[in-house]
């Protein structure tokens, strides 16, 4: 900021009277060409879905608008089965790390944040050194572990890794120190136990907070794909990012069949977010800030 | 005897607080940091996951050292992050300055640039994938085709390839970096800017005096972020080349492809293991320059 130049001119203050035409101008023209970008990244996302409502003779038109759409691609897709299975072993998995994520990340960022006792610094720079290793370095252990405690192929398998996270306990700590002392105190001298403290009193105040990293959660384990690839090894219980590797590797697989596929795994996280539009992006503006 | 209620104040919070962290610093421990050093051991052995494990020292280091495919992979990951990062870099900030400067309209269009950071990776892989193909497939060439342009090889060209993976992970990622660019702008005092508009500066000037500089914290930490993403990039690389994973002839293959190739394919667990620490290597010294970026800042 050392180096900013000033040109006392007076053109400047000339120019706000003469401004407000070009300038309308101006945001018609840029919001055409914001619209136009838009338009340009929602692309594949459209070709997917107008491709999966698509009969096979139309599939390689460039034509956006089916000109005749029909759900006969989902029929058949959901009627062969495995998509069924994969979508629910998705839906049960991404749930269940996400609640026990929420659980215990906000319990230790609670814990990290409200409560003074030896140790607290070093459990905290323990946890968050932990950012620092890469997924891919701790598949090999948890593949060998997975193998030693029968966990291969099991739900229990494919959640582990992702029970908690250092991110959340990051994320929840920060948003714990807005919680006044004040309260906690209160609920004390009320003769409510920790525990009930922590439920009762500091969790409801940090809600925004707990959406944001909720979202974050499920997302990154709906779309998760090198563990559950690695952990899985019967169809059953694939994923579907991992079902859908291997649905669209099949030779006979046509592409509106594989373009239905993905629409399947994409479309609830797209309904997601267009449901909680404002609340998501206020989320990624926290978690990304605080982060 | 020992008796809660016996205990001050100060006591019971020690044995609430370790109660609480009891399960977590147990899960920590056993599947993050124990893994983490059984990663490092085993780099240092030979082992094809059903023989016995024998003790090998330096040997799968000094072999990935004279592997000619490991270099080959370090370039292509490199690549990746050296092309992803600036050219999403640029795009996205292009995009959030003019969508924060818009005074209209502006939250339906941020929704349409948002919506790809929502996908599954897998899934776009397989939707661009199919764009990619020849005609009569592809929608690219359908389209080229239309407008009279010779087809252009996109997924089975050793030099294409590897832009071509690359699209789909800029173009998920974008809309993530915009959000942040935006909350960015945001935070810079409007004071300035009304000072600069006072005193009849230029835009650029405007840009690159007043808005660069206060956005440093930003564009370092989305530099940093977007760097670790591409330096993992696999999602997109196992989908769209999967009939030979990181083809043609190695040209996308990127570590972590790598990785899992010798560990769940070849089972060199030692070998694999050797890679994944120096991915970890690469990984912290991008972090490492993060924080002595951020902190020359202050």
């Amino acid at each position: 900021m050392s180096a900013t130049e000033i040109r006392p001119t007076t053109a400047g203050v000339l120019d706000t009277k003469a401004a407000p035409k070009p300038r309308n101008m101006g945001q018609i023209i840029r919001w055409l060409l914001l619209f136009a970008g838009g338009i340009v990244m929602v692309m594949p996302i459209a070709y997917m879905i107008s491709t999966s409502l698509k009969w096979p003779w139309e599939v390689y038109n460039v034509n956006l608008i089916p000109e005749e759409p029909t759900v006969e691609n989902y029929l058949y897709v959901l009627e062969d089965g495995r998509f069924y299975w994969w979508f629910l072993n998705s839906i049960i998995i991404a749930t269940a790390t996400t609640i026990s994520a929420l659980f215990f990340d906000s319990l230790v960022g609670y814990t990290l944040c409200k409560f003074k006792f030896p140790g607290r610094t070093l459990v905290f720079i323990a946890i968050l050194s932990t950012l620092m290793i890469p997924t891919e370095m701790l598949v090999i252990p948890w593949y060998l572990m997975s193998q030693s405690f029968g966990w291969l192929d099991s739900y229990w398998g494919i959640m582990f890794p992702g029970l908690m996270t250092a991110f959340g306990v990051f994320l929840m700590k920060q948003f714990f120190e807005s919680v006044p002392d004040d309260f906690l105190e209160a609920a004390r001298i009320d003769g409510l136990n920790e525990f009930q403290i922590w439920w009762t009193v500091a969790m409801p105040l940090v809600r925004p907070a707990l959406a944001a990293l909720a979202i974050f959660v499920f997302l990154g384990n709906w779309t998760a794909f090198l563990w559950p690839l690695i952990v899985t090894n019967s169809t059953d219980m694939y994923t579907l990012p991992v079902g859908l590797a291997g649905f669209g590797d099949e030779a006979d697989v046509a592409w509106e069949l594989i373009m239905t596929g993905a629409a399947i795994s994409t479309i609830p996280t797209l309904v997601v977010f267009l449901v909680f539009q404002r609340f998501i992006i206020r989320g990624v503006v926290m978690a990304g800030l605080k982060g | 005897m020992f008796r809660y209620r016996d205990l001050t104040i100060r006591q019971k919070q020690i044995v609430w607080a370790w109660i609480f962290l009891a399960v977590p610093v147990l899960f920590y421990s056993v599947i993050r940091f124990y893994p983490t050093g059984n990663a490092v051991l085993i780099s240092f052995q030979e082992w094809n996951l059903l023989g016995t494990r024998t003790w090998t020292g330096l040997d799968n280091y000094v072999k990935l050292w004279n592997d000619p495919v490991f270099w080959k992979v370090f370039v292509n990951t490199f690549l990746y992050l050296l092309i992803g990062t600036p050219v999403s870099l640029l795009i996205s900030f292009v995009i959030a300055y003019h969508l924060d400067k818009l005074r209209f309209g502006h939250s339906f269009i941020r929704m349409l640039y948002f919506l790809p950071f929502m996908t599954s990776a897998v899934a776009m892989a397989w939707v661009w994938r199919w764009f990619y193909q020849g005609v009569p497939i592809g929608l690219f060439n359908n389209f080229l085709a239309s407008i009279g342009i010779a087809q252009v090889e996109f997924l089975n060209s050793t030099t294409n390839a590897l832009p071509a993976v690359l699209a789909p992970a800029i173009w998920a990622g974008l809309g993530f970096q915009i959000i942040i660019f935006m909350a960015g702008l945001r935070s810079i005092p409007q004071s300035y800017y009304e000072a600069a508009r006072i005193d009849g500066v230029s835009w650029w000037t405007v840009l690159s005096e007043i808005t660069l500089p206060l956005l440093r914290p930003t564009i370092v930490f989305i530099v940093v972020f977007s760097s670790i993403g591409f330096l993992r990039i696999f999602d997109h690389v196992f989908n769209m080349t999967t009939n030979n994973p990181g083809g043609p002839l190695n040209s996308t293959k990127p570590l972590v492809l790598m990785i899992y190739d010798t560990a769940f394919n070849s089972f060199d667990m030692g070998y694999a293991a050797a890679q994944t620490v120096v991915l970890f290597t690469i990984l912290l010294i991008v972090s490492l320059i993060q924080l002595w970026l951020l902190r020359a800042d202050r």
